[in-house]
């Protein structure tokens, strides 16, 4: 945590000799390394085999990833009510499920955050809302938070794309719907899609985790 | 290129007057988070459509307050949606009378500017970098008051 990009630029800019900044980059990469593993120590990794889950759908009933028998892998993504980015990337989550789900890649959307420091993502509001925006996907609560910090999600919208194999559902994709969250018509480059693209084609996934701005889940 | 930087310089100066906002992008802020001069720096990430962010923002008040004096220095960098600017950070302001200097990033290049930032930011806010000269870190997380002035203490030392 010591050691950013710019401590590591400036430790560079001063060390004289050759051997100092070798040893310098060694120290970095050794701080990092050891950073990683802890901040990655609560969440997915790419390669990672994604848990199941059983959590309560809109309508009542209880959803598993195991219900799909005949699909190639999901959607996963965290998002809720009551942050604006979510909001602003809702009509573009409904547009994924109705491109893809017929592909084999449905969406499956959950909501995260604890519902008494955001009662505007309680059930009632989750159904609302999904009827508002008519929602093709289940929407479904994290009741308990006990699977969010599992996928190591920070955020909403935070998206996971997992492909389901006969060793379970591998995680291939972690981070944005898109490159724009202002403006979905000057959006250049579809991250989510891509991915998808690539997995259906039997391709490499060109860009496997990229970042956006998102509200932090909200926790007691 | 050096005379459009010129005028770009003036033009900020120009917008920097009165309720206007100084609006950026990634490369108009960068120079602003990695400061070389003496002072300890303190950088917020906050919008205000971010509950726990508007709920820290008195306790960065309170460090600008405490301690400017002893060389600290405040920066709000707002990540409200440019649509909402008049709508609901320009009130915002106004009603809070924040006396930390906010700017506004606006940029959606994201996927570039994040790990910039700093490696090891998934992009939830509310987020937060303390440094000075020689030293840097970085917080995905809320603040209480006595958590932040910690974490400032450390940098004085």
């Amino acid at each position: 945590m010591n050691f950013s990009n710019q401590e590591y630029k400036n430790a560079n800019k001063f060390s004289v000799s050759k051997t100092l900044r070798i040893f310098t980059v060694l120290i970095c990469l050794v701080c990092l390394t050891a950073f990683t593993t802890k901040t990655d120590a609560g969440g997915y990794k790419l390669g990672d085999v994604a848990t199941d889950f059983s959590l309560i759908n809109i309508d009542g009933k209880m959803v598993s990833l195991s219900d799909y028998k005949t699909v190639k892998g999901f959607v996963v993504i965290f998002t809720c009510n009551t942050c604006p980015y979510a909001v602003a990337y809702e009509d573009r989550i409904v547009d994924l499920d109705k491109k893809y789900a017929s592909k084999g890649y449905p969406v499956i959307a959950i909501m995260p955050n604890d519902t008494y420091i955001k009662p505007g993502d309680n059930m009632q509001a989750m159904q609302a809302r999904a009827k508002a925006k008519g929602f093709t996907f289940p929407y479904l609560m994290d009741d308990g938070q006990k699977i969010y910090p599992q996928y190591g999600a920070t955020k909403t919208p935070h998206v996971y794309i997992l492909e389901k194999t006969t060793k379970g559902n591998i995680v291939k994709y972690i981070g944005a719907i898109d490159d724009n969250y202002q403006d979905a018509a000057a959006v250049k480059t579809k991250y989510a899609e891509n991915a998808i693209d690539a997995l259906l084609a039997g391709k490499e996934i060109a860009q496997k985790t990229t970042r956006a701005i998102g509200c932090s889940i909200k926790v007691k | 290129m050096k005379r459009i930087l010129l005028v770009l310089i003036l033009l900020c100066f120009a917008c920097n007057t009165n309720d206007e906002l100084k609006v950026y992008n990634y490369d108009g802020i960068a120079p602003l988070i990695n400061k070389t001069d003496d002072k300890v720096h303190v950088v917020n990430f906050w919008a205000t459509w971010c509950a726990p962010c508007v709920k820290e923002l008195p306790y960065f008040e309170k460090i600008n307050k405490v301690y400017k004096a002893k060389g600290v220095e405040l920066l709000l960098v707002s990540l409200d949606f440019p649509r909402e600017y008049e709508t609901k950070l320009k009130p915002f302001l106004k009603e809070k009378q924040l006396k930390s200097e906010v700017v506004c990033l606006n940029d959606v290049g994201q996927n570039r500017w994040i790990p910039a930032i700093d490696t090891t930011w998934s992009g939830a806010i509310p987020a937060t970098i303390i440094y000075k000269v020689g030293k840097r870190k970085f917080y995905e997380k809320s603040f209480t008051y006595e958590e932040l002035e910690k974490e400032v203490q450390q940098f004085l030392k």
